[in-house]
């Protein structure tokens, strides 16, 4: 559905995407990680067509970005990160006008808008001046937007941004009914764990290029090659831990706890050994209070695969 | 091409541009002005001749002084009306959506120069009724009329399309306007001191009987639409200009070539630069 070959942006010495290639399957929800100027807007930009690339191609549904724009536009539906409106009409009339500008027929567009509306949630809000509408509104009308012509890929370029806790949720439920759907989704976001939960594949771009893509199991291993474990111990225990642990293999950077009643230590091995070392430690008469592994979310693996990046 | 016959952009256009309270205001004063001014004129001539009737050749001065007060609204207020229209979508943050719908860029461009061209017209034909007391009194013909505001429309059009194309080479709408101001100030009245200048080296340059005709001269004087309208309202103007440059050739003409030509060029270049050009690459 999407192929994206060696796409390369340049701004006169700054790159500011660096050959980045992606291939995404019909119906993928792609989560796009990166910190602010890592390339997210740049790669969602030239999708859209907005921006030049320097070279390199992106071909959605068989039709390439740079030598077919208009029929690109058909296919995609886009929501910019900062996107204003136009104050003087009404939620309706916004509807329409985009309805109109795709040249759905007026008749279609009456049956369309109130369908829309009723997705996002703002039926109530239809004879409503959009720039009256909170910021929550305001998005969901803009996702509203994007999906007039039916298009089947929708590019979502930080969706949640700006927007309080409970309005967050009802994006993202909104989001979820769009992948059940089956429309094919980029979605950039900052909230990394929401990404997570509705996210079949995330790439991570740092510095322009792509340096994580895969499913979020996926990518949460490679980091999982090195695990942190912290064992608790009673604090008269701690010192037997210690040197039963030291001398086990796959284990490195052993410590003792700040608070004096555990250890934490660095494991290499895998989930079969992990279940031996814990055995061995019961057999050894260590009394064991814990044996906890900690649990590397999306935020820890982004911040670990971006580190030193800066 | 298909999407032709019906312009989104422009209808939206009207639907925000006649909803505004800003508009409405505009227009009352507008209005309010041409009517002190008519009847004020009416009172005043009036009174000062001590007759309590109106001559047609005060009619005609009364008519001359509202084209001219119609030239000014169109060159003043076109600039404004359009030099802001990409601009302040772009500042807005509202176009790369527009850009993003399968309008053409052509359709975009046409529908935000036809509504503030509309807007303006609708301004003019507004001020009709008032205008039309000159009828009241003799001394014009229609065809006087229907001149002057063909020639308001050429004006409003070129203009208007410069300030569209300014809108869509500028990122700030302050400097489009300024750029657009500029342009309208140079082709309105800078042309008219060249055109004095080249006339009055003309004069000085000249030896003997050898009377050599001055092209720039009356391009300089084709193009001021201070001069044109001049010429409208007293033929003689024409005379003049084409005595002073010894070129035989319609004022009227030039000015409609070099209108013309603007606005084709005008737009081009705002369609043109109005979308990222991805096919320039590779």
């Amino acid at each position: 559905m999407i192929e994206i070959k060696g796409l390369t942006k340049k701004y006169g010495s700054f790159t500011a995407l660096d050959n980045l290639n992606l291939t995404l399957h019909e119906g993928t929800v792609f989560g796009f990680v990166g910190a602010n100027g890592a390339g997210k807007s740049t790669t969602f930009l030239i999708m859209s067509t907005l921006l030049e690339a320097t070279s390199g191609d992106v071909i959605i549904d068989g039709v390439n970005v740079r030598e077919k724009p208009a029929a690109v536009r058909r296919l995609i539906g886009y929501m910019p990160d900062f996107f204003g409106v136009y104050d003087q009409l009404k939620a309706d009339e916004y509807l329409d006008f985009y309805g109109a500008s795709y040249g759905i027929p007026v008749e279609e567009r009456r049956k369309l808008i109130p369908q829309l509306l009723e997705l996002v949630n703002l039926t109530h809000k239809r004879y409503s001046y959009v720039d009256l509408l909170s910021r929550g509104m305001k998005q969901r009308l803009c996702l509203a937007r994007s999906l007039i012509h039916d298009p089947k890929v929708l590019i979502l370029d930080e969706p949640a941004s700006g927007l309080d806790p409970r309005a967050r949720v009802e994006m993202r439920d909104i989001l979820k009914t769009l992948k059940k759907m089956g429309k094919t989704i980029l979605i950039s976001s900052h909230i990394l764990p929401e990404l997570a939960e509705m996210c079949d594949e995330i790439g991570v771009i740092d510095n322009g290029r792509l340096i994580a893509h895969g499913s979020v199991p996926e990518i949460q291993a490679k980091l999982q090659g090195e695990k942190v474990i912290t064992v608790k111990v009673p604090i008269d225990a701690v010192s037997r831990a210690l040197s039963f642990f030291e001398e086990q293999p796959h284990v490195s950077t052993i410590e003792m706890l700040e608070t004096g009643d555990g250890i934490t230590f660095k494991y290499l091995g895998n989930e079969v050994s992990q279940i031996s070392l814990l055995q061995q430690a019961v057999k050894k008469e260590i009394p064991i209070v814990s044996f906890m592994e900690h649990v590397t979310n999306l935020e820890d693996v982004f911040m670990e695969i971006t580190k030193g990046a800066e | 091409m298909k999407l032709m016959g019906t312009n989104p952009v422009l209808f939206k256009e009207l639907k925000l541009r006649f909803r505004s309270f800003k508009s409405f205001n505009g227009m009352l004063f507008f209005l309010l002005a041409m009517c002190v001014f008519v009847f004020g004129y009416i009172f005043m001539t009036v009174t000062v001749s001590g007759t309590s009737y109106f001559r047609p050749s005060e009619s005609f001065v009364l008519f001359a002084f509202l084209s001219y007060i119609q030239l000014g609204l169109v060159l003043f207020t076109a600039p404004g009306l359009t030099a802001g229209t990409i601009s302040s979508e772009r500042e807005k943050q509202t176009l790369p959506i527009l850009l993003t719908t399968s309008q053409s860029s052509f359709q975009i461009i046409s529908g935000k120069l036809l509504s503030s061209v509309a807007f303006l017209l609708f301004l003019i034909l507004a001020g009709m009724p008032v205008y039309s007391l000159v009828f009241l009194f003799g001394g014009i013909s229609p065809w006087d009329f229907i001149r002057i505001f063909l020639f308001l429309f050429v004006i409003l059009l070129a203009f208007g399309s410069i300030g569209v194309m300014f809108s869509t080479l500028i990122r700030k709408t302050v400097v489009s306007m300024i750029a657009t101001y500029g342009t309208m100030l140079f082709l309105s009245v800078v042309t008219g001191f060249l055109f004095i200048i080249t006339m009055q080296m003309k004069m000085m340059n000249q030896t003997g009987t050898v009377v050599t005709p001055s092209y720039i001269g009356h391009f300089l004087a084709s193009i001021n639409p201070g001069v044109l309208f001049a010429s409208f309202l007293s033929p003689g103007v024409r005379g003049m200009v084409e005595e002073m440059t010894k070129v035989d050739f319609p004022i009227w003409i030039g000015f409609l070539l070099f209108y013309g030509v603007i606005t084709i060029i005008a737009i081009l270049i705002a369609v043109k630069k109005l979308r990222v050009n991805t096919k320039r690459q590779k």
